[in-house]
Formats: C-alpha cells, sequence, structure tokens
C-alpha cells in the first residue's frame, strides 16, 4: 500500500465508515437506510425522556416499558431484509 | 420580534435520581433528581417534608446519573450522564450551595445519538472506574483517583466497544477490591440484518457480558458473556466482596434472574396481577437497593406499580435461592431511592412523588414467588398470582409536587381575583388532575378567631430577650387595646401592664427585659418587675408615629417633631434629641440593633412631601440628615432590612451584610435602596407596583433569617431564597397589619388582622413560583374549554386499555365479596388473611384505590372516556356522560350556530374503537353535539353525527362549525338530527390537530407538516389554502398570535412562530379573488405562498399547550407554555431596542463567562433542531447573580453598566412577566 492511498477519499469513506454507524455507501440499499434512520430514531427517543414520556402518555403504557419497546424495535426496524440479489 | 425566554416553573417530573452523601460531612443523606434539563438537591427535613436545596438549569438534556465515593472519603461525587457528549463529575461546594464541576471529558459529538455514550452510566461499588455507555456500540472506562493532594483525577478513556451490538442496561459488579467488573446486557443484531429468512433474527440472543478493567495493564477486556432470557432489560449490582454473594440480578419479562460467573442461574418468576391479560408481560421499571452491614434486598417495582422485595439466600459466594415477595404498590416510578434514615423517595413517572416510611421490611406472609419453586425442565412455568392491597409496609408522610405531564392550560380570572389564574390538565390515568395555580406562596392557616370590634393593628412580643416563643399577642382598636396571651390556648389577660384603654401605637420588647407600649398620649415602660415609667406628650400634641428597636425609640409628634430616647445602663429610657422636621412625619423606622453594637445607626422618616430622609442615630452627629431621597408618591410605610452577613449555610453563599431600605408608597408602589452602611447613602433603588393599596410593611422571620411582609391589596413576603432575594406574593386575602409569631405549634408564623377577625398562618414551601388547588380527574385529560360566563369548565378525558367503569365496578365488587366470604382464588394461601387483618373499612377502600394502584389493563382496542362539566370554585363535577361502546372523546369547542335556537352548543369529536398499531384504524367516529342545560351544569345530547375520520380539531367559524376530519377540513351547519355538510377541502398533507379563526381566515395545523393558512369564500361556498410552511413541523401545540402570525410548538421540544410576509398579506386581501387564482393554478406543490418563520428556540422538552396570557394586572401579554416534563414557561415579546441589546450581550457574554454545567454548549442546546432565532435565553441571565462578585463585575464593565444595574434589569424583566 503506497503512503498516498492513506489520504485517497476511499480510505477515508472507510475509516468514517468504520468509526460512525450508519455513515452511507455508494451500493447502500434502500432497506439498509430504512433501518439505520429507524434505529436512530428509536435511540433518539429513548435518549429524550420527554419524548418516551409523550409516547407512553399516547400508548397508555409505562415510560420503563415504552423504553424496552423501543429497543426491542431496534433488532428488526424495517421487518426482515430483502433477498440478497447475486453478485 | 424579538423574546425573553423565562421558565415560570421548573421541570417537577423526575428523569432519573440517586442518592447519596453529597454535602458530606455529617450522616445526612441526600438526592440527587434530574429533571431532564435542570438537577436538584433535595432532602428530607426533620418533619420528613422534602426540601429543594439547590436547583440549577443544565441546558441540555440530563439522561443518567451515577454517584460514587472514593474509598476513605465521606463524600459522594455525581457523575452526568447528558447529550453533551461529555462526561462531567460533579462536587456539591457547601459553601457556595452549588455543584462545581470537578471534571469534564468529551468524547463524542454532542446530541442524543445511537453512538455517542451518556445514556448508561456504571459505577464500581468502590469509586475506582465508571463506565459510560451508549444505546449501541461505544462503551468508555474512565479510571478514578486521587492525586498526591486527595483531589480526584480521571484518565483517558479506555475502549470496550462492541460494533452491531444495542445495549439495554450496563452495572458495575461488586467484586471488593478485585479488578472493576462492569456487566451489560447486550444484543447482537449483524446476523439478523442480513438473513432474510428471518431464522437469524429468531436465533438472536441477548447476552450478558462482564467487562474487566485490568488496573495493573490500564486494558478493559470481555471477561464472560453468557446467553440469558431474551426479555432482560435491566441490571441489578449485588452486593458481593465480603458483603454478599456478587453478581446481578437479572431482571427479565416475568422473570428475576441472579447469574455470576462460574455460578448456575437462579430464577425466579415475578408474581402476576390476577387481573392481568395472560399476553402481559411484567416488566420491572425502577429498582432500589437496601444495604446494612448485615443484609441486603432489593425493592423492584414492576410496570403496573407493584413493588417486590427480593431477596438472595446465600452462603458465602453460592446462591441456593432467590425470593421475591409482594412488597406494596405504589404509583408507577421513574426511580427509588431507599435511604439510611428509613425513608423510600418514590419519583413517579406521572403525578405527585412521594417520600415514603418504611413500617416494615416485608418480613410478614405474603404473596412471595421462589427459585425453589420453579421446575427448569417445565415448558410452561405456572405463574403467581397475587391480588393488590392497601400499604403494608410504607406509608407516606410527603408528596412532592409534579405537573408531569401538562396536557392543556389555560389562563383566565374566572374567580376576579387581582391576578389570573393558571387553569391546567395535569397527569394521566387514575391520577389525572386539573389544577389551578396562581402565583404566590402556599398559606397554611392555623387559627381565625372573631375579635369584638374592627382592629386596627397587632404586634406580638416576648417577655425576656432570650425567650424562644412569643408571650402576648397585643391588638389595637380605635379606642381600645386588648392584650392575649400564648400558651397551650390564646386568651385574653388583664395583668400584663398594658394600658388597655387606650390605642396603640406600638407594643416591643425593650432592653433584655421590659416592654413598651407607646399611645397617642406617651410612652408606657413596663419594667420586668411591674414598675411602669410613664413618658407624658407635652401639651396637646399627640404621638402619631414611633419607630423602635429594642435599646432606641423615635417617636414622631403631630406638628412634625422627632424626639429621639434612648435606653441607658440601668434600663431607664431617656430623651436624647429632638429635632423639627419641615412638616407631619408620615412614617419612620429604626433597623434592628446590629450584633454587638449599642445602637444602630440610622433612622428613616418619610414626609408627605414625597421624600424619606436617612438620619444619623449617632452620638456624634445625632439627627443629623445623612441623605434624602425623593419618591413618586407619599410614603406610607418604612422598613429598613439588614440582610445578614451570610458564608454558606444551608440556602445561601457568601454575603456581604447590606441594608435596604424599603418604603411603601401611597401609590401602591414598593420602593427599594441599598443604604451605604457607613456614609447613609442611598443608591440603586428600584420600584415595583405590588397592588391598589400602599403597602404596609413589616418584618418576619423566614428559615431564620429576615424577611418582609408587605401588606398591599394582597400580601407579599420579601424573603431570601437561595441566594436571591425574591418579592412573592402570597395567596391569601387581604390583610390590614401582620407580626410575626412564634409558638409551641408553630416557629415561624404570622399573626395578622383583617376585617374583625385574627389570622395566624404560615408559609410553606418557600421558593416556589406557584401553589395549588387540586381537583382529580378520572382518566387522562386531553382537552378543555371554559366558559368564561357561566364560570365553568368542560373537561374530556379518555384512556385506552382500561375497563369501563361498570366493569371495573363489578370487579370491585366481586373483590370484596371474595373477601367477604374468604375465598382464595390464590395458591399461596395467605393473602387473603393478611387482607382481612387489616382489619377497617379505611384500609379496604385503600386498598382499591385506583389512584394507588392504577386501572386494570386490557386490550388496547378498549377505550374508557368522559365528557365532564367542572365547577372549579368549588371542585365539584355538575355533569359527567360516561361514552359508552369503546368511544373516546379526542377534540371538543363550543359553538354558536346561526340559528340561535340552542345558544351555545358544546361539539365534541369522538371516535370508536381507536387502534394506532399496526395502522391507524378505527370502526366509526363522530361529532356530537350537547346543548347546556341547567345554567350550564349539565349537558344533553342534541345528536350525533357520523364523520369518515377521527375529528382531531373543532372550531367555530362564522356561525358554523369547522373540523378537521383526518386530512379533510370541513364546514358544517346545524341540522335537526344531524350535522349539514356545508364545504370541504381535503388537500391536508396528513391529519387535521389545530385550527384558529381570525376574520375570513382559518389557520390550520397538520400533525406533520406545520401550519396552512386557508381562506373561506362565502360567495363560492369555497375552502383554500393560499399559504402554508416549507419546513415538516410535527405540531403539538399551536395559538395564534395576529393576523398575519401563529405560534406552534413541536414534539421535538421546539417553539416556533411563523409568519406571511407583509406583502404577501396585504396582495390576498386586496386581490379580489384573494389568491384563488394562483392556488387554482397548483404548480408547486402545496400552497402559492409560504409562511416565515420568524422565531425558533428549543425548550428542550415536548410543549404541549401554548396560551396568550399577562399574568400580572396590567401587565403586557406573553406567551404561557406548558410542557410534557411538568413545567412552565413564558415568551415575553421585547418592546424596546435598547433592551434587545442589553439582553442580547449580557447573553453572549454569559455563553462565553458561565458556560453550562453538564458541558453542552448553550448557543447549541438552544439550536438542537433548528437554530435558534430571536430568542433571548432569560434562564441563563438569571443565572448572573450566582456568578462570583468578580466575574459579575467584568461582564457589568463589558456592557458599560454596574452589577446592580443588571440584576436591577433581570428582575425588571421578570416583574415584566409575573
Amino acid at each position: 500500500m503506497q503512503a498516498s492511498d492513506r489520504f485517497n477519499i476511499n480510505s477515508q469513506l472507510e475509516h468514517l465508515q468504520a468509526k460512525y454507524v450508519g455513515t452511507g455507501h455508494a451500493d447502500l440499499n434502500r432497506f439498509e437506510w430504512a433501518v439505520n434512520i429507524h434505529r436512530d430514531s428509536y435511540a433518539s427517543f429513548v435518549g429524550h425522556y420527554p419524548m418516551l414520556a409523550y409516547f407512553a402518555i399516547a400508548e397508555n403504557e409505562s415510560i420503563g416499558r415504552e423504553r424496552y419497546n423501543f429497543m426491542q424495535k431496534m433488532l428488526l426496524p424495517c421487518g426482515l431484509p430483502p433477498e440478497r440479489e447475486d453478485d | 420580534m424579538y423574546l425573553y425566554n423565562l421558565t415560570l416553573q421548573r421541570p417537577t417530573g423526575v428523569v432519573c435520581a440517586v442518592n447519596g452523601s453529597f454535602i458530606g460531612g455529617s450522616k445526612s443523606q441526600e438526592i440527587v433528581v434530574s429533571r431532564g434539563k435542570s438537577i436538584d438537591l433535595l432532602r428530607p427535613d426533620e418533619s420528613g417534608k422534602m426540601q429543594t436545596i439547590h436547583s440549577v438549569d443544565v441546558f441540555g438534556a440530563v439522561r443518567s446519573l451515577v454517584q460514587f465515593r472514593l474509598t476513605g472519603s465521606h463524600k459522594d461525587y455525581l457523575v452526568v450522564g447528558s447529550d453533551s457528549g461529555r462526561i462531567v463529575i460533579l462536587e456539591f461546594n457547601k459553601e457556595k450551595s452549588a455543584f462545581d464541576k470537578v471534571h469534564q471529558e468529551t468524547f463524542g459529538k454532542s446530541g442524543c445519538r445511537r453512538i455517542v455514550p451518556g445514556q448508561y452510566l456504571a459505577v464500581d461499588p468502590k469509586g475506582r472506574a465508571v463506565m459510560i455507555a451508549a444505546c449501541e456500540k461505544q462503551k468508555l472506562v474512565y479510571v478514578l483517583n486521587r492525586d498526591t493532594t486527595a483531589r480526584l483525577t480521571i484518565s483517558s478513556p479506555l475502549e470496550a466497544h462492541k460494533s452491531h451490538t444495542i445495549v439495554y442496561s450496563v452495572i458495575g459488579v461488586d467484586c471488593g477490591f478485585d479488578n472493576p467488573v462492569f456487566a451489560a446486557i447486550e444484543l447482537d443484531y449483524s446476523e439478523a440484518d442480513q438473513d432474510s429468512t428471518g431464522q437469524a433474527a429468531e436465533d438472536a440472543q441477548k447476552h450478558l457480558t462482564f467487562y474487566e478493567l485490568d488496573l495493573g495493564l490500564n486494558h478493559v477486556s470481555r471477561k464472560w458473556s453468557e446467553p440469558i432470557d431474551n426479555g432482560a432489560n435491566l441490571l441489578v449490582q449485588v452486593p458481593g466482596g465480603g458483603d454478599g454473594p456478587g453478581g446481578v440480578l437479572v431482571c427479565a419479562e416475568n422473570f428475576v434472574i441472579y447469574k455470576n460467573q462460574g455460578h448456575p442461574d437462579v430464577r425466579a418468576l415475578i408474581p402476576r396481577r390476577a387481573d392481568l391479560p395472560a399476553e402481559r408481560g411484567v416488566l420491572i421499571v425502577s429498582t432500589a437497593t437496601h444495604r446494612q452491614k448485615s443484609m441486603f434486598f432489593f425493592l423492584l417495582q414492576t410496570e403496573y406499580g407493584d413493588v417486590f422485595k427480593a431477596v438472595l439466600v446465600h452462603k458465602d459466594d453460592q446462591v441456593t435461592e432467590l425470593k421475591i415477595k409482594y412488597f406494596d404498590t405504589i404509583p408507577v416510578t421513574s426511580a427509588m431511592c431507599v435511604m439510611k434514615t428509613g425513608f423510600l423517595f418514590a419519583a413517579s413517572e406521572f403525578g405527585n412523588h412521594a417520600l415514603y416510611q418504611f413500617q416494615a421490611i416485608g418480613d410478614s406472609e405474603d404473596v412471595e414467588a421462589s427459585s425453589a419453586m420453579l421446575n427448569e425442565s417445565d415448558e410452561v412455568f405456572v405463574p403467581v398470582f397475587f391480588k393488590p392491597r392497601g400499604l403494608k409496609n410504607l406509608v407516606r408522610i410527603d408528596q412532592v409536587e409534579s405537573l408531569m405531564p401538562v396536557m392543556d392550560l389555560k389562563v383566565s380570572n374566572l374567580f376576579e381575583e387581582e391576578t389570573p389564574q393558571i387553569y391546567t390538565l395535569c397527569g394521566r390515568g387514575p391520577r389525572s388532575t386539573m389544577r389551578i395555580l396562581r402565583p404566590g406562596l402556599a398559606v397554611s392557616e392555623m387559627a381565625v378567631s372573631q375579635l369584638p370590634g374592627v382592629p386596627s393593628a397587632v404586634w406580638t412580643v416576648k417577655k425576656n430577650v432570650n425567650d424562644v416563643f412569643d408571650v402576648y399577642i397585643v391588638v389595637s382598636f380605635a379606642n381600645a387595646t386588648l392584650v392575649l396571651s400564648i400558651g397551650e390556648t390564646v386568651e385574653e389577660v388583664n395583668d400584663s401592664g398594658f394600658l388597655d384603654t387606650t390605642p396603640s401605637l406600638a407594643v416591643s420588647l425593650l432592653g433584655d427585659d421590659s416592654l413598651m407600649q407607646v399611645h397617642p398620649n406617651g410612652i408606657r415602660h413596663i419594667r420586668e418587675d411591674r414598675r411602669i415609667n410613664e413618658w407624658r406628650t407635652p401639651g396637646k400634641k399627640t404621638i402619631i408615629k414611633v419607630g423602635s428597636n429594642r435599646l432606641q425609640v423615635v417617636i414622631a409628634l403631630s406638628g412634625g417633631e422627632l424626639i429621639y430616647f434612648e435606653m441607658d445602663m440601668t434600663g431607664q429610657l431617656m430623651e436624647v434629641e429632638k429635632h423639627e422636621m419641615p412638616g407631619d412625619v408620615a412614617c419612620l423606622d429604626i433597623a434592628p440593633v446590629p450584633e454587638g453594637r449599642q445602637r444602630s445607626r440610622f433612622l428613616a422618616v418619610g414626609s408627605y412631601d414625597n421624600t424619606i430622609r436617612i438620619l444619623s442615630l449617632d452620638p456624634d452627629d445625632c439627627m443629623q440628615i445623612l441623605s434624602v431621597q425623593s419618591v413618586s408618591s407619599p410614603p406610607e410605610s418604612l422598613l429598613l432590612l439588614e440582610v445578614q452577613a451570610s458564608v454558606g449555610g444551608e440556602d445561601g453563599a457568601d454575603h456581604p451584610a447590606s441594608v435596604f431600605l424599603n418604603a411603601g408608597l401611597q401609590n401602591g408602589v414598593l420602593f427599594r435602596t441599598v443604604v451605604d452602611m457607613v456614609t447613609g447613602q442611598l443608591s440603586d433603588s428600584r420600584s415595583r407596583f405590588l397592588g391598589l393599596r400602599a403597602p404596609k410593611l413589616f418584618p418576619a422571620i423566614m428559615r431564620g433569617r429576615r424577611a418582609m411582609l408587605c401588606l398591599s391589596s394582597r400580601p407579599w413576603l420579601g424573603y431570601i431564597h437561595q441566594g436571591h432575594f425574591l418579592l412573592t406574593p402570597l395567596s391569601y386575602e387581604t390583610l390590614e397589619y401582620a407580626a410575626s409569631f412564634s409558638s409551641d405549634q408553630c416557629a415561624e408564623g404570622v399573626v395578622a388582622v383583617a376585617g374583625d377577625a385574627l389570622r395566624i398562618f404560615t408559609i410553606e414551601r418557600l421558593g416556589e413560583t406557584f401553589n395549588e388547588t387540586v381537583v382529580p380527574l378520572r382518566y387522562t385529560p386531553r382537552k378543555f374549554v371554559l366558559q368564561p360566563k357561566r364560570k365553568l369548565m368542560v373537561v374530556i378525558e379518555s384512556d385506552q386499555g382500561v375497563f369501563t367503569a361498570e366493569e371495573r365496578e363489578n370487579a370491585k365488587k366481586e373483590c370484596f365479596e371474595e373477601a367477604g366470604m374468604g375465598e382464595n382464588g390464590n395458591s399461596n394461601g395467605d393473602r387473603m388473611e393478611m387482607e382481612n387483618g387489616g382489619g377497617d373499612e379505611d384500609e379496604k377502600d385503600d386498598s382499591l384505590s385506583d389512584e394507588q394502584y392504577g386501572y386494570p389493563k386490557v386490550g388496547s382496542d378498549k377505550w374508557v372516556s368522559c365528557i365532564r362539566v367542572l365547577d372549579p370554585r368549588s371542585g365539584s363535577t355538575t355533569c359527567l356522560l360516561e361514552l359508552q361502546g369503546n368511544e373516546a372523546a379526542f377534540s371538543l369547542c363550543t359553538v354558536n350556530f346561526h340559528d340561535k335556537e340552542y345558544g351555545t352548543l358544546l361539539a365534541v369529536g369522538t371516535a370508536q374503537g381507536l387502534q394506532f398499531s399496526p395502522k391507524r384504524s378505527f370502526e366509526a367516529c363522530y361529532i356530537h353535539i350537547y346543548r347546556f342545560v341547567e345554567e350550564g351544569r349539565s349537558l344533553e345530547l342534541l345528536h350525533k353525527t357520523q364523520v369518515d375520520g377521527v375529528p382531531l380539531s373543532l372550531c367555530q367559524f362564522q356561525g358554523r362549525l369547522l373540523a378537521g376530519i383526518g386530512p379533510v377540513l370541513r364546514l358544517y351547519d346545524l341540522g335537526k338530527k344531524r350535522l349539514l355538510r356545508k364545504c370541504e377541502n381535503k388537500l391536508f398533507p396528513n391529519s387535521i390537530v389545530s385550527i384558529h379563526t381570525y376574520r375570513d381566515r382559518i389557520y390550520v395545523g397538520d400533525m406533520q407538516e406545520s401550519f396552512h393558512y386557508c381562506k373561506y369564500r362565502r360567495d363560492e361556498n369555497q375552502l383554500y389554502i393560499f399559504a402554508d410552511d416549507s419546513v415538516p413541523r410535527w405540531l403539538t401545540a399551536s395559538h395564534h398570535i395576529d393576523f398575519d402570525t401563529m405560534a406552534g410548538a413541536d414534539k421535538f421540544g421546539n417553539v416556533y412562530f411563523v409568519r406571511l410576509p407583509q406583502d404577501v398579506s396585504d396582495e390576498i386581501e386586496e386581490d379580489p379573488t384573494g389568491g384563488k387564482i394562483k392556488w387554482e393554478q397548483g404548480r408547486l406543490n402545496g400552497a402559492p405562498n409560504k409562511v416565515e418563520e420568524i422565531v425558533q428556540f428549543h425548550v428542550g422538552d415536548a410543549v404541549t399547550c401554548l396560551q396568550k396570557a399577562s399574568l400580572i394586572p396590567g401587565g403586557g401579554e406573553c406567551l404561557i407554555y406548558g410542557t410534557v416534563m411538568g413545567s412552565l414557561g413564558s415568551l415575553l415579546a421585547f418592546t424596546s431596542r435598547e433592551d434587545v441589546d442589553f439582553f442580547s450581550h449580557l447573553e453572549m457574554h454569559m455563553r462565553q463567562e458561565h458556560p453550562p454545567l453538564c458541558g453542552r454548549d448553550h448557543m447549541a442546546y438552544r439550536s438542537a433542531y433548528f437554530p435558534v432565532k430571536d430568542v433571548i435565553d432569560g434562564d441563563l441571565c438569571e443565572q448572573f447573580p450566582t456568578l462570583p462578585p468578580d466575574l459579575q463585575r467584568k461582564i457589568a464593565d463589558e456592557l458599560d453598566r454596574t452589577p446592580g444595574e443588571i440584576l436591577k434589569k433581570l428582575e425588571d424583566a421578570r416583574n415584566k412577566i409575573i
């Protein structure tokens, strides 16, 4: 590997992708994008307590239950992934 | 438009709480609570009332708190996990009575993000390391240590990241002085994301992972990882290292599992409520641990509010049994703290928090599930059932009020008081309330007694300077004086030595043990041995005013002559000096004798020529005029209030002593100015309008400090709270004359006269802005309307997933019957005994109180709802209509239709069988029209009209009814049997949540897409949208400001104003088609015109209601908002450019010199979603007085002002609002 490779755009991107979850790439498909957005949203709901409380009032559940539900939904936020096309 | 944001009531809900010894030194324990954007330090006082010792706004979202203590230390530090991307360690500084930032380490971006730590905090029990974790991937460990000077040090972070892993909970494992270990519940999703068959997702397994920090290698490694129940959500630390077996309790849905490395799992079921539907799980939502040297137990609370006591039976490190026993039921908490003093602080998720005292620790018989009962080989576990009962182990001793959540608020002066009341709907489910908030302090009346005449004045007096309590209450009438002695009861006495055939002007203790009565014709000095010295006025002159302290007396005779007396060594009152004033004296006052001095130096004299003079009482320059102050109106009453120098202490930081001259002027203004202690010069004057009557000023004692009572058309109290001087109205009737009162039953009270009654009261909860009157409601309140003429309100309440009132009633009856027959549906067979054992009827009632234990849950397809007509004055419900058949009310408005046949009608929008998931669906929706009968006290259904969407908003418009039905805006007219459709517009994007009208404009708020401005053309009978917003906003509240402007709030916690540009507005109004042609062209996506955002501000809390109102008489209007976390705030429009400049500069300097405590950048916080625009944060500016004096001076210099002027500006700004 040449020294200059370290600074080209691809390796910089790779670095970002490794460091920040959810950094996109050229081949990102619709599903992956949506999954990422949903996880970000759920994490934000869990992080902002007033938001959790707001949902808890709407659904008439306890705040603790809402938090748990959101965390659980982070596993498969958009249902099953689509079948992979063979490459 | 520039606005000034000021929080009126800090958030009252609690996000998380920890207890520890933060003040240090004594054995006392304090609780630190995070209220979202502020941190409070609380402590129960001797009488078991929770007191707020310190409260600070941090301008960030505090998500987690944890306390730790370095070994050998006696003081806890506080670690804060927030949205700042930083870890912050705070220490409470006793001297300053404030939190000091000890360390602040940056590790990531700011904001509540998925992979930026801050969500979870865990600390090693020995205080050697802290772990801060995010919802996903990142975990950082900081090593804590002490340097050579015993200061806390923090290392650089050690990473314990794991990609594609969701974290549910993190805790420190107690392993004594071995290497620190942290445990985490983790779930790896990497395979589930790839596998389209769903097999991997099904197989996804939560793991309990131990991370070990090797202190020698300075490295964190994954030590151990083992699969756990997939319902796991919470970890609890188990004492270890000699005190217990160590390891963790894993709380999962329906189970609690003890786990430790190299130890078999010990699993026990969580008992279920008998009435809980089978498909619902039981989740632990909050926990508390009680630790003593010899024993420990855990309190685990479920999402339904039941508290269980978990006990581990262990021998050394081997746990043989885990027992989970029903303890008590209290409202669901967000955090619980067990204190060493035997208190349990329960911070409720919604509604008031409570402080409980332990009566027992659950040792008696009760429903119990044990690990021994559970057969691991069974496929299906047999559930253990119990029924909630009344409190047995806990007894509630105090409540801390919480408005959380504020669902709706309106400001109105229904009671025709001096200031309007704020009507708020708060709480959820059975703990819902309507609260009437009045600015001011709550007063608790201790006694009211009628007197034989109309008294003019009242004093309290001690017999000896060393007495703790007052001995006499002296009441003066127009021609007599009445003396009452204070003992077990208050009764009249005649042997006091006071002259009772004359009115009195002053009564006080003189010297060490003699009494003085000043009456119009002289001074009566009653010595301790009952000798009486009388001084008589010369000639026909009478005394008109008196000022005195313990050693000095000054009287003013008619004509303007002042005579000054001083007490000599022998206890004789000697005339010292005379002085002729130019005219009659209006009022005078002498400050109390300062500690260690012989006399007070200043005499303040107010004259009818609108001046106040300060005269010297020093022997060298006796009765020399030191300074003169002219005021706007003749002074009525004067009070020299000395603020004692204080260093540290309960609530005060360092304050140099200072003397304030307070004057109540005849035009109702209170005038305050600082008196220079040496020269007597007056400076830094402030005035404030208190009421329609001239304020009379009286000294009082509050929390051991001098305070001031001001009696105008309503009473006010001026006192020092947490280092600030506050002037707050009391919620009490008009008083004539007052004196401080101290007796056995009441240490710091006030005795006052008003009308022909003598009143004794105390003032509670100093420092609070509002006092509350509470009216309980049945279900979660949604909205309400006021009927100002009839002084009534109509509230709609609805709850999802609850049995109807009848079903609940039946269930209750069954329960009672069952109890009566002594039957028992429970396998354990011990429950009934204790329920009957409680005995009396009260307890039984309590046992089934919905407020305490919540409504039983059913499936989410069930709804209950009611419409209530409430008389706020008496708090009584005059009409309650329970909706039937799964119908729930969502909107209401009053409407006057064209034909005045019925007068004002009530329209209520309802939905039947509404479901939110998987997709919003309903069986049917209706608009009910009710007629008011019995003068508005009752409702009668006229008819109901089925509609094709959920009517989330209703509004009257030109004698018709506008309804937002899903995405359709429709205009209805009243028919005989139903509403008649007149006109509609279907072009709204999602769902209409608010409608406001003004003239022919209609301002429609969409659930996701902000405001749409519409017009109705009567000639063509058409509704069309002529302008909308370009920003998607998830509206939660809206308010109409003016013809072109709307205020809105979104659910992310922003408040914003949009305005239609002036030229566009003019064009629309001038255009004969009203912009319709442009609309019909439909070239753009959406409306042809766009509104502009003119104000933007991040409140940091979901705003649920907005209301324009003026909270003070004669004050300008401001926008009041209420939030989910139970706070109230206001936005006041600046009226001068000068003020805008001043406050924006002050805010800028405050941002630089005093960055927020938890490390979040203030500007970034207020711009969290959209850049802040034209709003100055008064909450930050109001932190100016908490800065050290040199910093205050520095900022003041930059602003070309003095610190005093800045304080005055801040006070003025606040006084404009409240």
